[in-house]
């Protein structure tokens, strides 16, 4: 069995392809794999009969000539993706009981790819936070240990269900969300590859929704490879959702050339934050050095707004969320606490329902929508949020791609960080490129004193995923990250 | 700034989000943390800068205006938490 789960999500589709494996062998082996892992809580809802049966379905196409892009792979989804027939929570109280009578079209076009549903993975409420401990569904344990085996570590957030199930090997790869870094951020502290792509390269529909203009779909992987082979059965546009780009998907596997001589490689100097720790910024001069060796031209950037970046999200992306949150009433589906008038069920249904940091962020967005703030706070944000994006344009100008560390820390312990502020601050590096709609990819490049994974971030122009893809391809050659987690699956 | 205990309180019914009155303080502590720091935003000069609408350059699509679904009503009642007839079912809210 172990030989089927050290299989990455590539090596598995070519063995697929050869005949020397079945998806069935395939699934059975990582549905053993959520049994043995089960104690870090990296699902919501397995949905084991269904992986059988689909996985049975996809060797019946196969063998009937009709294999799709990722036909027979067994992945995670997580738990923000509506699934027909099927619970989905966004790891909130206020869900109870929901299952869509329909299916998102991201999810839909994995399964229209071949791809198997092993469950559905646990998160954030609502995806708000950095290191999955707000979800109703209890925290989420990173497989990764400190070295010396102090303490439980959070996977990130707020995709952390998904990055702990593919670094211990309960899915071959799994979906993650990234509205202010929630894919980038946990795939570093789990030493995967998490690829955020353009805004409206992915279909937000049937996604709940959290902040319209910043949510983007993306694949959680071991390799590079492995998420652009995913990258591609996700995106396309859809008319379903009004911000889908109607542009063809390039083949991202096909970027993979090998080859960055002569790509000018940027290094922004404002990412340098204060107090940064001196094993993030070796990393980085690291990262530098070997894109160097691989022929690519650096050249020095500068992104002037981006010590503005988190502040403006932390306006945008609160006020988004208190208006589509308001649908969660308690009359159309979910939880429902009664009250003696409409008003109070409301209200009671909504203090029960959401947790501590929803109920502050829905707060937040409240206050600076009201009236006599909207122009201060929020339209002042909207602004900021052009200037960032001019920053990039600008950056355009000079380089291809940019190089940052993807997080200021690795893996923090559960319970370890209080401070909503110092828990926003995670998010430093990854911000920007939401508020800019970028692709950006994190990669695994190293380890810190501890053992733990450190990623660093590229970032690309819109619509330029396979510049990131192939300039991430060769960082990752380059790097050979090899850490295993202490807690997998073998 | 300064959200104060009134102001959370009225925020908080703006939500509709019930908060007791023993832990308006708390809350008011907490928001005023945050919203002190973003308020760093007003040092950025953005005279003569257009608020984003939206991050691509993309236009918005227009459709025929034709009904492409619905007529499902047992599909969209499902995960009601009360329905009857056809309908949800609220407390009453004209006296």
């Amino acid at each position: 069995m172990s030989e089927l789960l050290d299989l990455t999500l590539s090596e598995a589709r070519d063995k697929l392809a050869a005949g020397a494996i079945t998806s069935v062998e395939l699934t059975e082996a990582y549905i053993a794999a959520m049994d043995a892992t089960r104690a870090l809580n990296a699902y919501i809802t397995e949905t084991p009969e269904k992986a059988r049966d689909m996985a049975k379905a996809s060797d019946a196409r196969r063998a009937a000539g009709d294999a799709g892009a990722m036909e027979g792979l067994p992945i995670g989804m997580k738990d923000l993706f509506c699934t027909e027939g099927v619970l989905t929570t966004a790891a909130s109280h206020i869900l109870d009981g929901f299952t869509p009578t329909y299916e998102s079209t991201v999810s839909g076009n994995l399964w229209n790819a071949g791809a198997v549903m092993l469950g559905k993975t646990n998160m954030d409420e609502f995806a708000m936070g950095s290191s999955n401990e707000t979800s109703y569904y209890g925290p989420v344990q990173n497989p990764y240990m400190r070295a010396d085996g102090t303490g439980k570590l959070v996977p990130g957030g707020s995709s952390g269900g998904s990055a702990s199930a593919v670094a211990s090997r309960s899915a071959i790869a799994a979906t993650g969300t990234d509205t202010g870094g929630s894919i980038r951020q946990p795939a570093a502290f789990a030493g995967l590859v998490g690829m955020k792509p353009t805004y409206g390269r992915c279909s937000r529909w049937g996604v709940v929704a959290f902040a319209s203009s910043l949510d983007q779909a993306g694949p959680m992987t071991r390799t590079v490879r492995d998420a652009s082979i995913m990258l591609g059965a996700m995106a396309g546009f859809d008319p379903k959702d009004s911000t889908s780009a109607e542009m063809a998907v390039p083949d991202f596997e096909a970027a993979l050339s090998g080859d960055i001589r002569g790509l000018r490689i940027g290094i922004p100097k404002e990412y340098r934050v204060d107090g940064m720790p001196a094993e993030i910024e070796a990393l980085w001069r690291k990262g530098i050095d070997m894109m160097k060796d691989a022929g690519a031209e650096i050249v020095d950037v500068s992104l002037p707004h981006t010590k503005y970046a988190l502040p403006a999200y932390y306006i945008v992306a609160p006020a988004e969320a208190s208006s589509n949150l308001a649908r969660y009433d308690g009359v159309r589906f979910g939880l429902r606490v009664e009250g003696k008038d409409l008003i109070e069920m409301y209200e009671n249904t909504r203090a029960e329902g959401f947790g501590a940091e929803v109920q502050r962020r829905i707060m937040i967005g409240t206050y600076v929508l009201s009236a006599g703030y909207y122009d201060a706070y929020y339209r002042q944000a909207q602004k900021v949020r052009t200037r960032i994006a001019q920053d990039f344009k600008d950056a355009w100008q000079e380089c291809d791609v940019l190089l940052t560390p993807t997080t200021p820390s690795a893996a923090f312990g559960i319970d370890e960080k209080s401070d909503p502020i110092a828990m926003y601050m995670n998010d430093v590096f990854t911000v920007p490129a939401s508020l800019a709609g970028l692709p950006a990819i994190s990669v695994p490049v190293g380890v810190d004193a501890q053992g733990l994974p450190l990623g660093l971030q590229l970032i690309g122009p819109a619509f330029d995923e396979a510049v990131v893809l192939r300039s991430a391809d060769m960082l990752e050659k380059a790097a050979g990250f090899s850490a295993k987690p202490a807690l997998m699956a073998v | 700034m300064a959200l104060d205990r009134k102001t959370v309180a009225r925020v908080a019914h703006l939500a509709r989000v019930r908060v007791e009155e023993d832990k308006l303080d708390q809350l008011s502590g907490e928001l005023n943390g945050i919203i002190g720091w973003v308020e760093q935003l007003g040092e950025v000069d953005t005279d003569g800068v257009e608020p984003m609408t939206s991050v691509a350059d993309l236009k918005l699509r227009l459709r025929e205006d034709a009904v492409n679904d619905g007529d499902n009503p047992e599909r969209v009642l499902q995960n009601g938490p009360s329905t009857e007839l056809g309908f949800y079912v609220v407390p009453k809210v004209v006296e």
